[in-house]
C-alpha cells in the first residue's frame, strides 16, 4: 500500500511539473519584472470589491473612455452577479447618458437614441482610422480584454533565471495567482518618469514599465485629484490606477466570482469522492497480493 | 477483444441479442473479464485518464461548436460571446482549452511510462506505432484548435507553423497554399482548420480503438516486463482496474479542475486575447506549451529545411524505436544503465520545452543544440548500444515472485 500511495504522489507531482514547466516559461517572458499588488479577487476565494469596481468604473468613464473603447461590455453587465452591484434602475439611468447609433428606421435613415441596458459601451471613435488620426497615428486599444491580454513577469526571484522561471511556474499554479494582468496595468499607469539623461523619446512618453520598449504614445492619463471620489478614498494616482486596473479585470473576466465558486465546489466534491474511491479500491484489492 | 468470449448470458433478451450481435459479450471480454497483470502501478492509469480526456474534449467541443462562428470577421467576438453571454460558456471554453493541456500532460506521462517499461517491445510494436499515430493526430488537432479563437497567437502561430512546409523543395509551396486555401492565412484557412479540428478527434477515437484492440491482443505489459505465466499473475479488469482507474481519473480531475477554474489562463498566451491582426507581428511568437520541445529542435538548426526535417524526425524516430532498442529486457527496473539514461532523457525533453519558450538567442541556442543532439543520440546511439553492453539485473521468474520479493523487501525495511 505504501508503494502505491507513493506512486500516486509521484504521478501527480510529475503531472503538475509537466503542466507548469513550459506553460510558465511562456508567461514569464518579457524580461521586465513587476511588483505583485494585493487584489481582493486573487486566489481561490477571491471576490471583486464592488466599491473598488465602482470607483474604477468612474475612472474609466471620466478618463480612459475619452480614447479607449470597451466593446465587449454591455451596460447590463454592470448589474449582473459578481459585477459592480448597480440596480436595474441605476443601469437604465447610466445607459441613458450615452447616445448610440441605431437603424435604419422605416425611411431607411440611421438615427441616434439614448442607450439601453442591452447596448454595449459605444466607442469614442467611429472607426479605427478616426481613432488613429486623433492620436498621432497610434490606435488606443480596446480595453474589454486588456487585463488578460497583458502579463507582467512577477513572483519570487532567486537571481538565477531558469530557477526563477521554475519557481514562478510552481508559485503561480499553487497559489492560483494569475493577476499579472492588473499588476501590469497598475505598474504602467504609475510608471511614467522623466526620461533619463541622453534618452530622447521624441513625441512619445517615457515609461520603463511599458512591455514593448520604454516609450509609448499614451500620455500619462492619471494625476492626483483628477477624479472626484465620493466615498472618501484617497484621490491619488496610485489609488486611481489600482481601482481602474481592478475594474478592467472585471471587464475582462466578468464571470470570475462564479468561476471560483463553482471550481471550489467541484474541488470539494471531487476530494470527497476521491477519498471514498480510495477506500473502495483498497477493499476491492484486499484479497490480491500486488 | 481477445480470444473467445467466456460470457454466459442469463437474461433472455441478452441471449437473444448475443445470438445475433455478440456486442455485450465483446464488451464483457474486453472490459470485464479481460485479464490484466496484477502488479500494474499508478503510471498505468494514464491510459484510462487519456480516454477520459478524449471524451471530455469531444463533449465540451461539440457544445462549443453550437456557439462558435468560424469566420475571421466574427470568430474572436463569438468566443467572447461564449465567455460572456452563453450559459456556462466560460466553463465550457476553459475546460476545453485547459483540457487540451491536460490531454498532453497525460499523453507525455503515458509515453514516458511506455519508454521506461519497454512497452514498445515485441509483441507490442503495433500498439506503440498506433500510439505515435494518436500523438501525431493530437498535435494536429491541438494546433488547429488553437487557431480557432483567432487571436494574435492563433494567427501568427498558424502563419509560422504552416510556413514551415515551404522549406520543402518543389512540393513545399503547393502544400502551403493547400493548407492556407489561398496565399496567406485567412478565412479559408480558418474554415478548413475548423472542419479538420472537428474531424480529427473522431479519427483519433477510431485509432484509440485500434490501440486498445492491439494491446488487448498482446496483453498489458507490466512493471517487471515479465509476461504473466499463470492465473495467479493476473486479475480481471473489472472490478480491480475499473475501480483503480476511476480513482486515478478523479485524482487527475482535481488537478484539471484546479487549473481550469483557478488559473485558467496560465497555460495560454496573453496575446491570444488580442484579436488577430495580419499587420502587427507579436514580439515573440510561441506555440502552445506542448509543442515547445519540438519548437526548440526546429530553432536549434540554423537551416530552415534542416530544422523542419529534424523536428519531424524527432517524431519519426519514435516509429522505429521498437527496432532501435536492442535490449532483451523490457523494464528499466532491471536495467541499471538504461534507467539512468531514461532519466537523463526525461530531463533533456523538459529542458527542450523550457528552451522552446525562451528567445532563440545566445546561450539558449547553444543549450538547444546540445539537447537536440542528445535527443536523437538517445534513440540512435544510446539505446542500440546499451542493449549490447549492459548487464541487466536478474529478472524475476514470474509476476507473483516479483510481488512477493517486493513485499518481503518492504517488510524487512520496515523492521
Amino acid at each position: 500500500m505504501i508503494t502505491l500511495t507513493k506512486n500516486t504522489v509521484c504521478a501527480l507531482v510529475a503531472a503538475c511539473a509537466l503542466a507548469v514547466s513550459a506553460g510558465g516559461a511562456m508567461a514569464a517572458g518579457g524580461g521586465k519584472h513587476y511588483d505583485k499588488q494585493d487584489w481582493s479577487f486573487s486566489g481561490p476565494l477571491g471576490k471583486y470589491d464592488k466599491a473598488q469596481l465602482q470607483r474604477g468604473f468612474q475612472v474609466y468613464k471620466e478618463v480612459c473612455a475619452s480614447c479607449h473603447s470597451l466593446e465587449y461590455v454591455a451596460f447590463r453587465n454592470l448589474g449582473e452577479e459578481g459585477a459592480l452591484g448597480y440596480s436595474a434602475d441605476q443601469i437604465k439611468a447610466l445607459a441613458a447618458e450615452y447616445e448610440v447609433e441605431d437603424g435604419p428606421d422605416d425611411e431607411g435613415e440611421m438615427f441616434t437614441r439614448p442607450a439601453k441596458p442591452f447596448d454595449r459601451f459605444p466607442s469614442p471613435y467611429p472607426n479605427d482610422n478616426a481613432a488613429k488620426s486623433a492620436n498621432g497615428g497610434a490606435l488606443p486599444p480596446d480595453l474589454s480584454l486588456i487585463a488578460k491580454a497583458r502579463a507582467g513577469s512577477m513572483g519570487p526571484d532567486t537571481g538565477i533565471e531558469p530557477l526563477t522561471d521554475l519557481v514562478r511556474m510552481v508559485w503561480h499554479t499553487v497559489t492560483a495567482y494569475q493577476e499579472y494582468g492588473p499588476d501590469y496595468l497598475y505598474a504602467l499607469l504609475t510608471g511614467y518618469e522623466e526620461p533619463p539623461e541622453g534618452v530622447d523619446v521624441g513625441d512619445l512618453n517615457y515609461n520603463p514599465k511599458f512591455l514593448s520598449g520604454d516609450a509609448l504614445a499614451m500620455a500619462p492619463p492619471l494625476d492626483d485629484e483628477l477624479v472626484e471620489y465620493s466615498d472618501g478614498s484617497p484621490m491619488t494616482t496610485e489609488q486611481y490606477a489600482k481601482d481602474v486596473s481592478a475594474f478592467l479585470m472585471w471587464a475582462a473576466e466578468p464571470k470570475l466570482e462564479e468561476r471560483k465558486r463553482v471550481g471550489l465546489n467541484a474541488l470539494i466534491f471531487l476530494a470527497i469522492f476521491a477519498g471514498l474511491l480510495y477506500f473502495t479500491k483498497k477493499r476491492v484489492w484486499s484479497d490480491v497480493d500486488h | 477483444m481477445s480470444g473467445h468470449s467466456t460470457f454466459q448470458p442469463q437474461n433472455g433478451i441478452v441471449k437473444w441479442m448475443e445470438r445475433r450481435l455478440p456486442i455485450i459479450g465483446l464488451a464483457h471480454s474486453s472490459f470485464v473479464a479481460y485479464p490484466v497483470p496484477k502488479n500494474l502501478n499508478y503510471w498505468w492509469t494514464f491510459g484510462g485518464i487519456l480516454a477520459f480526456c478524449l471524451m471530455a474534449q469531444i463533449i465540451t467541443g461539440i457544445v462549443l461548436v453550437m456557439h462558435y462562428a468560424p469566420n475571421t470577421a466574427i470568430a474572436f467576438a463569438s468566443v467572447e460571446h461564449i465567455m460572456r453571454d452563453v450559459n456556462w460558456g466560460w466553463m465550457l471554453r476553459y475546460l476545453h482549452a485547459n483540457g487540451a493541456s491536460m490531454f498532453f500532460i497525460a499523453v507525455y506521462i503515458h509515453i514516458m511510462r511506455g519508454l521506461y517499461y519497454g512497452s514498445y517491445k515485441e509483441p507490442r510494436e503495433v500498439v506503440w506505432i498506433l500510439g505515435v499515430v494518436i500523438f501525431l493526430l493530437m498535435m494536429a488537432t491541438g494546433f488547429m484548435g488553437y487557431v480557432l479563437p483567432w487571436g494574435q497567437m492563433s494567427f501568427w502561430g498558424a502563419t509560422v507553423i504552416t510556413n514551415l512546409f515551404s522549406a520543402f523543395p518543389i512540393v513545399g509551396d503547393p502544400i502551403v497554399e493547400l493548407l492556407w486555401g489561398g496565399f496567406a492565412v485567412d478565412n479559408p484557412t480558418l474554415n478548413r482548420f475548423f472542419s479538420l479540428h472537428y474531424l480529427l478527434p473522431f479519427m483519433l477515437a477510431a485509432i484509440v480503438g485500434l490501440h486498445i484492440w492491439a494491446f488487448h491482443e498482446a496483453g498489458n505489459n507490466n512493471p517487471t516486463g515479465v509476461e504473466p505465466k499463470d492465473a495467479q499473475d493476473s486479475v480481471a479488469f473489472t472490478p480491480y482496474y475499473t475501480i483503480k482507474d476511476l480513482y486515478a481519473i478523479v485524482l487527475f480531475m482535481i488537478f484539471f479542475v484546479w487549473m481550469a477554474f483557478m488559473v485558467p489562463n496560465f497555460l495560454g498566451h496573453p496575446d491570444n486575447y488580442i484579436p488577430a491582426d495580419p499587420l502587427v507581428t507579436p514580439a515573440h511568437i510561441v506555440p502552445e506549451w506542448y509543442f515547445l520541445p519540438f519548437y526548440a529542435i526546429l530553432r536549434a538548426v540554423p537551416d530552415k529545411l534542416g530544422g523542419v526535417l529534424l523536428m519531424f524526425g524527432a517524431i519519426a524516430v519514435l516509429f522505429v524505436l521498437p527496432w532501435l532498442d536492442t535490449s532483451k529486457v523490457r523494464s528499466n527496473t532491471y536495467r541499471p544503465l538504461g534507467k539512468q539514461f531514461f532519466w537523463i532523457f526525461v530531463f533533456v525533453c523538459i529542458a527542450l520545452g523550457y528552451l522552446g519558450a525562451k528567445p532563440a538567442e545566445g546561450g539558449y541556442v547553444i543549450a538547444s543544440r546540445i539537447a537536440t543532439v542528445w535527443y536523437f543520440a538517445h534513440f540512435l546511439v544510446i539505446l542500440p548500444v546499451l542493449g549490447l553492453i549492459e548487464k541487466p539485473k536478474p529478472l524475476p521468474n514470474s509476476i507473483s515472485e516479483a510481488v512477493l520479493a517486493k513485499k518481503g523487501g518492504s517488510a524487512a525495511a520496515a523492521e
